[in-house]
C-alpha cells in the first residue's frame, strides 16, 4: 500500500486560487472528483427545475385560465431560440476537444462562439419577453411562465459569464491546458446541463 | 497549498487553538465540533422558545403572551429546532468529524465548500431570530408557512424567513454534495463499500435525500416569496392560484426531511450499541437495504400529510400504502437493534442509556405513525396534539435522545476527556422522565380534540396540558447537569486515553483529540468494524 497521505488532495482544490497545482491527483488511486460533486450539483438544480415543472403542469391541469385570458405563445422565435442553444453545446464540445488536444488558439474560438450564441440567445429572450401582450402579475400561466424562463434565463447568464472567464484562461500559460482544464470541463458539463433543460421546457411551456 | 506537503493542507494560516473553532477552518473535526456547538446554541433558543409554549399552556386562556406573538413563537420554535439543531447537529457535527475516519481519509472531499456550508448557518440563524426584532414581526405560519396564512401575516417576517431557509436549504445541499463525494470517491484504497460502518450508510441514503429533495424546496419557497413581494398568484387563491400545489412541493421536501433527521440516528445508534454491549452489529446487510429502502420510500409518501387536503381517493390509497411500507425497514432496523444488544455484555453507561431509550421511543413514534398513515384515523386527528406528539416521538424520543448519547459517546474522542457518569446519568433520568411526561399526554389531548398551534383551548384540557407543561420543565432542567458536566470536564474531566471504549471503528485508532490529520502516517484499514469476537485481542465479551 502507498502513502495514503495525499488522498484527499485533488478535492481540496475544488476552490483553491492555488495555480500551481497541474498534476498528481491520479497518482494515488483516487481519481479527480471536482466532476462529480459538481454533477451532484447539477442533480440538485435539476431537482429545483423539476419542482417548477410539476407546479407548471399541474397548474395548467386543474387551474384552467379564465375565458379569453389564455394566450397563444409565438413559436418562432423561441424555436430559433433552441437551435441557438443546442447548436452553442455542439461548439462547446468543440473547444473542449481542441483544448484537450492542444489547440488553445481554436479552443479560445470555439468558446468565443459559444459565448456569442449563449449571448444570442439571452438577447432573443429579452426581444420575446418585450413583445409578449401578458406581464408577471396577469395571471398565473403569465406568473408560472415568466418564473419558468427567468429561472433558466438567470442559469444561461451564469453560463455566459462562466464561458468568459474560462476563454479567458485558455492561453498557454492560463489555467486550462491540454492535459489540465478542469474549469473548461466543469463549464461545460454545466452549458450542457442548461441546454437540456431548456429543451425541456420548450417541450412543455412552448409545445405542449 | 502545494500537494506534496499535505500537512500544509489545512494551511499553516489557519489559526491554531481555541481560536480556530471561530475561523474559516478547513479541518473536519473543527468544522464538526463548530456545528455542534453552534447547534446545542440553537438548541438553548428553541427549548426557551418551547418553554414560551408551554408556559403558555398551563392555563385555558392566553394569558402569557398576546396571540400573535404565541403564533410567532411556535414558528420560531419548530423553524430553529429543525433546521438550526438538528439537521446540522446530527448530520453536520457528527458526519464531519465522523465520516472521514471512517473512510480512511485525512479530511471531506471539498474542505472549503464544508466549511462554507457551516459558516452560512450562524447568520441564517441570526437572521431568522433578528426578524422578530428587525422586522417587527416575526413569522407567523408555523414551521410549514402554508399559504394562504403566510400570505396574510405580516409580509417582512416572513420573507426573512424564507431567506433563511433557503441559506439553511443551501448549506444542507453542499453538506449532502460533499457527503455523496466523500462516501463514494474519497474511501481508502482496500476499503470496500459493504465495509463501511453504518453512519456511513446512513449519511449516504440522507444526503442522497437532501440533494433530491431539498431544491425542490427552495424553488418553492422562491415562488412564496414572489406571492409576497412580486404580488404573483402562485399560490393565492384569490389570484387564481392553487395552495394545494405548495403543500404537495412543500412534503417533497419536508417528508424527507424526516429521514433527513432519523437515518443519520438510525446510523449513529448501530455505532453506539455494539461497542458497548461487545457484539458484533446484527444484519449489516439488511441494515443496508433497509436504509436504502427507507430512502426510496421517503421519497414517494410525502401526501400522507396532506389526507385532508381535498387529495383524491386514489392518491390517498397510494400513500397509505406506500406510508404502511415503511414500517418494514423500519422495523427490520429495529429488530437488527434488539438482536444486536441480545446475550450482549451491555455496559448501561449514559451513552447506552440515551440509545436503549431511543429505541423505545421511536418504536412508540414509529407505531403512532403507522396509524397516521391510514386516512380514517389521520382525517379525525389531522391538525391535533396527536401529531404534535407523534412529531416529537420521533425527533425528539428519536434522534434528540441519539444525539446525546452521541455525545456521551464521541465526548472522549472530541475532547480527550470523560464526561462524567453520575451527571450523565442524571442527565438522561431527567430527559427521560421529562419527555415521556411532556409528550405522551399530547397523545390524549390530540385524541380527544385539542388542535395545535393556538393559544387557547378548552378547560377540560387543563389537566394533561399542566402534566406536559411539568414534563417541558423536567426537560428544561435536564439541561444543566448536561451544561455543568461539559464545564466541569473541559476542567477536571478524568483523561480518557485513545480508545476508552476499547471500539473497533477507526477514529478510536488515534490520539484523542486527532491530530490535524487524523492519522500520524498511514491510515488504517479498518475492514470489520464490528468484529468484537472476532479477533484473539477483541474478545466478545456475552454474558452467561
Amino acid at each position: 500500500m502507498t502513502s495514503t497521505a495525499p488522498l484527499q488532495d485533488s478535492g481540496s482544490r475544488d476552490l483553491s486560487p492555488d495555480p500551481g497545482h497541474t498534476t498528481a491527483h491520479t497518482s494515488e488511486g483516487h481519481g479527480d472528483f471536482r466532476l462529480f460533486g459538481l454533477a451532484t450539483f447539477l442533480v440538485a438544480d435539476g431537482m429545483t427545475f423539476a419542482g417548477f415543472f410539476a407546479a407548471y403542469l399541474t397548474f395548467r391541469a386543474v387551474n384552467p385560465l379564465q375565458e379569453g385570458s389564455t394566450y397563444e405563445l409565438e413559436l418562432l422565435l423561441p424555436t430559433i431560440n433552441t437551435v441557438v442553444l443546442i447548436i452553442s453545446s455542439f461548439t462547446f464540445h468543440r473547444a473542449g476537444k481542441e483544448c484537450r488536444d492542444g489547440n488553445l488558439g481554436a479552443s479560445r474560438l470555439w468558446l468565443a462562439i459559444t459565448g456569442a450564441l449563449g449571448a444570442a440567445f439571452l438577447a432573443g429572450q429579452m426581444v420575446e419577453y418585450f413583445s409578449l401582450p401578458f406581464s408577471l402579475t396577469d395571471n398565473l400561466f403569465a406568473s408560472t411562465f415568466y418564473a419558468l424562463t427567468g429561472f433558466h434565463g438567470l442559469h444561461v447568464t451564469l453560463g455566459v459569464i462562466c464561458i468568459a472567464i474560462v476563454a479567458l484562461q485558455t492561453r498557454s500559460g492560463g489555467r486550462n491546458t491540454a492535459s489540465d482544464h478542469f474549469g473548461l470541463e466543469a463549464a461545460e458539463l454545466y452549458w450542457h446541463f442548461v441546454d437540456g433543460i431548456w429543451v425541456v421546457l420548450y417541450g412543455i411551456l412552448y409545445l405542449l | 497549498m502545494t500537494l506534496a506537503n499535505p500537512s500544509d493542507f489545512n494551511g499553516s494560516l489557519q489559526p491554531q487553538g481555541w481560536l480556530r473553532y471561530f475561523s474559516f477552518s478547513l479541518d473536519h473535526k473543527v468544522i464538526g465540533l463548530q456545528y455542534l456547538v453552534c447547534g446545542f446554541l440553537f438548541y438553548l433558543v428553541g427549548g426557551a422558545l418551547a418553554g414560551a409554549i408551554r408556559t403558555e399552556l398551563v392555563t385555558p386562556l392566553s394569558d402569557f403572551m398576546p396571540r400573535d406573538t404565541y403564533n410567532e413563537v411556535l414558528t420560531l420554535h419548530g423553524t430553529v429546532m429543525i433546521f438550526l439543531w438538528i439537521v446540522p447537529v446530527v448530520n453536520g457535527a457528527f458526519g464531519n468529524y465522523l465520516i472521514p475516519f471512517y473512510v480512511g481519509a485525512r479530511d471531506m472531499a471539498f474542505p472549503r465548500l464544508n466549511a462554507v456550508a457551516f459558516w452560512l448557518i450562524p447568520p441564517a440563524g441570526i437572521l431568522l431570530i433578528s426578524s422578530y426584532f428587525i422586522a417587527g414581526a416575526a413569522a407567523q405560519s408555523g414551521w410549514t408557512a402554508y399559504p394562504p396564512l403566510s400570505l396574510t401575516t405580516p409580509a417582512a417576517g416572513q420573507v426573512v424567513w424564507i431567506l433563511s431557509v433557503l441559506l439553511l436549504g443551501g448549506s444542507s445541499i453542499f453538506g449532502g454534495i460533499n457527503f455523496i463525494a466523500t462516501i463514494l470517491k474519497l474511501r481508502r484504497p482496500g476499503l470496500k463499500l459493504m465495509q463501511l460502518p453504518m453512519y456511513c450508510w446512513a449519511m449516504l441514503g440522507t444526503s442522497i435525500l437532501v440533494v433530491l429533495s431539498t431544491p425542490v424546496l427552495a424553488g418553492t419557497l422562491i415562488l412564496l416569496s414572489f406571492d409576497i413581494i412580486a404580488h404573483t398568484g402562485f399560490f393565492n387563491p384569490s389570484l387564481g392560484g392553487n395552495v394545494v400545489v405548495y403543500q404537495h412541493l412543500f412534503w417533497f421536501y419536508s417528508h424527507p426531511a424526516v429521514y433527513i433527521m432519523v437515518l443519520p440516528a438510525f446510523g449513529l445508534v448501530s455505532e453506539i450499541l455494539p461497542v458497548h454491549a461487545r457484539k458484533p452489529l446484527f444484519g449489516y446487510t439488511t441494515m443496508v437495504y433497509s436504509i436504502m429502502a427507507i430512502v426510496f420510500l421517503g421519497l414517494i409518501v410525502w401526501a400522507h400529510h396532506m389526507f385532508t387536503s381535498g387529495t383524491p381517493p386514489w392518491m390517498r390509497l397510494f400513500f397509505t400504502i406506500a406510508t404502511s411500507f415503511i414500517a418494514v425497514p423500519t422495523g427490520i432496523k429495529f429488530f437488527n437493534w434488539l438482536a444486536t444488544l441480545w446475550g450482549g455484555k451491555i455496559a448501561l453507561n449514559s451513552a447506552m442509556l440515551f440509545s436503549c431509550a431511543f429505541i423505545v421511543n421511536f418504536v412508540f413514534g414509529g407505531i403512532t405513525g403507522v396509524a397516521l398513515a391510514q386516512v380514517p384515523f389521520d382525517i379525525h386527528v389531522h391538525d391535533t396534539y396527536f401529531v404534535v406528539g407523534h412529531f416529537h416521538y420521533i425527533v425528539y424520543g428519536g434522534t434528540v435522545f441519539v444525539i446525546f448519547g452521541s455525545l456521551y459517546h464521541w465526548y472522549p474522542k472530541f475532547t480527550g476527556r470523560m464526561l462524567n457518569e453520575d451527571l450523565g446519568r442524571l442527565h438522561f433520568l431527567l430527559t427521560f422522565v421529562g419527555f415521556n411526561l411532556c409528550f405522551a399526554p399530547q397523545h390524549w389531548l390530540g385524541l380527544n380534540g385539542m388542535p395545535r398551534r393556538v393559544a387557547e383551548y378548552d378547560p377540560a384540557f387543563t389537566t394533561l396540558n399542566q402534566v406536559s407543561s411539568v414534563g417541558a420543565l423536567l426537560m428544561a432542567l435536564s439541561t444543566l447537569p448536561l451544561l455543568i458536566n461539559v464545564v466541569v470536564t473541559a476542567l477536571h474531566g478524568k483523561p480518557a486515553g485513545d480508545n476508552p471504549w476499547n471500539a473497533l471503528t477507526p477514529e478510536w485508532l488515534t490520539s484523542s483529540p486527532p491530530p490535524v490529520e487524523n492519522w500520524i502516517g498511514e491510515a488504517p484499514l479498518v475492514t470489520e468494524p464490528y468484529g468484537y469476537g472476532h479477533h484473539q485481542d477483541q474478545p466478545q465479551e456475552v454474558a452467561a
